[in-house]
C-alpha cells in the first residue's frame, strides 16, 4: 500500500513560490490583526460605554460575524461588493478586508473581557490624582488592558494566520493555493501537502514563540 | 403572490431540492464530525491527562500538530492524499475524516483543560473512599468535568458547522455550494449569499446561545 516514491526536487524547484506564499499569508494575517485591533477596540468601547442603540449595533456586529462561516464572508466580500459598485478591491485587498472584519469581531470580545477585568481601583486612583476621562483611558486603562489581553491577541494572530488559507478559495497565491497548484501541476501530492503543512506548522510555532517572549516581557505586572 | 421568473422567491422554489439537500449534507457532515470528534476527543483527552508518559507525548504531538495546520489544508490533504494510497474515499468522507481529525485535537485539549481545572481534592476524596481509577473517572471526574467542558464544547460544535463550508472546496455540494450553484444559474449574488448567511447564522446562533446558557447555569456551581 505504501509504495509511494518521494521526489522532493519538485518542492525545491518551487521553493521561491512557497516562501513568497508564506510571507503573503503572514502579511495578510498581521495586517488583519492590526485592523482588527482598531475595529475591536472601537466595538468594545461601543459595547461597554456607548448609548443603547450603539451597544446593540456592536453586539449584532460581533454575533453576526462570529456565527457566519469565514468562507461565506470571503465570498460575500469578493462577489457581492462589486454588485454595489465597489470594484476597486483586488482579491488580496478584498480578503484582507474580510479577515479584518472577522478579526474585529473576535478582538472586540477579547477587549471587552479585558476592559471588564481592569480593577475598579485603578480608574478610581486615576480620578483621585485628577486625570481627565481621556487621560484615564490613555494612561491607565489601555496599557493595563493590552497587557492582560496580550496572550489572547497572540492566539488570535495564530488563528488569523491559519485562516489566510481560505484566501486560496478566491485564488490568492498564498500557501494553500500554491500547494494545490504544485499538486495539480506535478502530481507530487504528498510532497506538496507535507511542505505546506510543515510551513504552516513552523510559522505558527515561530509566531507563538516570539509572542510568548513578548508576553514574558510585558505581561509581568499584577 | 406572483412568482415570476427571475424573482428571488421563484429562484428559491426552482432550487429548493438542491438547497435542501445541501442543508442536509451540511447538517449530516457536521453531526458526523461532532460525534466522531467527541468520542475520540474524550479518549485522547483522558489519555492526555492520565496516560502513561510516552502515550501522553504521542497524543500531545498529535494535538499540537493538528492544531497548527489550517483545516482547509487538512481537508485538501485528505482529499488528494488518501487517493494516492488507492483508498477510494468520496469527497464527503475525506472531508469528514479531516474535519474530525482536526476537531478531535481541539476537543481533546478542551477535555484535558476541563479535567485539570478540577480541584485535586475531588480525586483525593474519591481515592480515600476506595474508588478504583475507572470508578473515579465514571462517578467523580467525568460528571464534574462535564460542567466545565460543555460550554467550550458547544463552541467547538459551532466552529465545526462553520468549517463544513470548506467541504465545498473539494466539491461536496453542501449548503454553501448549493447556493453558489443557484447563483451560477440566476446571478442573484446578493440574495443567495444572504440566504446562506442567514441560515448559518440561525444554526450557529442557536448553538452559541445554548452554550452561553449552559455556561451561565454552571457558573455558580461549586466543587
Amino acid at each position: 500500500m505504501l509504495n509511494y516514491n518521494f521526489n522532493w526536487s519538485v518542492i525545491w524547484r518551487n521553493w521561491d513560490k512557497f516562501l513568497d506564499a508564506l510571507l503573503l499569508g503572514l502579511g495578510m494575517a498581521v495586517l488583519s490583526l492590526l485592523a482588527g485591533c482598531v475595529i475591536g477596540l472601537a466595538v468594545a468601547y461601543a459595547r461597554t460605554s456607548g448609548p443603547k442603540w450603539l451597544q446593540w449595533l456592536a453586539w449584532a456586529y460581533v454575533e453576526i460575524i462570529r456565527n457566519t462561516p469565514l468562507l461565506l464572508l470571503v465570498f460575500m466580500c469578493y462577489f457581492v461588493l462589486p454588485e454595489f459598485g465597489i470594484r476597486f478591491l483586488d482579491k488580496i485587498e478584498s480578503f484582507v478586508l474580510t479577515l479584518s472584519l472577522y478579526a474585529g469581531a473576535y478582538m472586540a470580545e477579547v477587549f471587552r473581557a479585558g476592559l471588564a477585568s481592569i480593577p475598579r481601583q485603578y480608574v478610581e486612583a486615576a480620578k483621585a490624582i485628577g486625570m481627565r476621562p481621556w487621560q484615564r483611558q490613555r494612561w491607565v486603562v489601555l496599557p493595563v488592558m493590552f497587557r492582560i489581553t496580550l496572550p489572547a491577541i497572540s492566539n488570535n494572530l495564530i488563528s488569523l494566520f491559519k485562516d489566510t488559507s481560505l484566501a486560496a478559495a478566491i485564488a490568492v497565491p498564498e500557501l494553500t493555493f500554491t500547494a494545490r497548484q504544485v499538486n495539480a501541476n506535478t502530481f507530487r501530492v504528498m510532497e506538496a501537502w507535507l511542505t505546506a503543512s510543515a510551513l504552516y506548522l513552523l510559522a505558527s510555532y515561530a509566531i507563538a514563540l516570539a509572542l510568548r517572549a513578548l508576553e514574558r516581557r510585558y505581561a509581568s505586572i499584577r | 403572490m406572483a412568482l415570476e421568473r427571475g424573482t428571488f422567491l421563484y429562484e428559491i422554489w426552482v432550487a429548493r431540492w438542491s438547497l435542501l439537500s445541501g442543508l442536509g449534507i451540511t447538517v449530516s457532515s457536521a453531526a458526523l464530525t461532532i460525534v466522531i470528534a467527541t468520542l475520540l476527543g474524550m479518549i485522547l483527552g483522558i489519555g492526555l491527562t492520565y496516560g502513561w508518559r510516552p502515550l501522553r507525548w504521542l497524543i500531545r504531538l498529535y494535538v499540537d500538530v493538528l492544531r497548527g495546520i489550517p483545516v482547509l489544508v487538512l481537508i485538501l490533504f485528505a482529499y488528494y492524499g488518501l487517493a494516492m494510497f488507492k483508498i477510494n474515499v468520496p469527497p464527503f468522507w475525506a472531508g469528514v475524516i479531516a474535519l474530525a481529525a482536526f476537531s478531535t485535537a481541539h476537543i481533546a485539549e478542551t477535555i484535558r483543560g476541563g479535567i485539570q481545572s478540577l480541584p485535586q481534592g475531588q480525586t483525593e476524596a474519591a481515592k480515600a473512599i476506595g474508588l478504583q481509577f475507572h470508578q473515579r473517572l465514571a462517578y467523580v471526574i467525568i460528571p464534574l468535568a462535564t460542567r466545565r467542558v460543555l460550554p467550550p464544547w458547544m463552541n467547538t460544535c459551532a466552529e465545526i458547522v462553520k468549517n463544513t463550508t470548506l467541504l465545498s472546496i473539494i466539491g461536496v455540494v453542501e449548503f454553501l455550494l448549493s447556493n453558489q450553484q443557484a447563483i451560477a444559474r440566476n446571478y442573484l449574488v446578493l440574495q443567495f449569499y444572504l440566504l446562506a448567511a442567514v441560515v448559518y447564522l440561525l444554526i450557529n446562533f442557536t448553538i452559541s446561545q445554548l452554550g452561553a446558557m449552559l455556561e451561565r447555569r454552571y457558573a455558580h456551581f461549586r466543587y
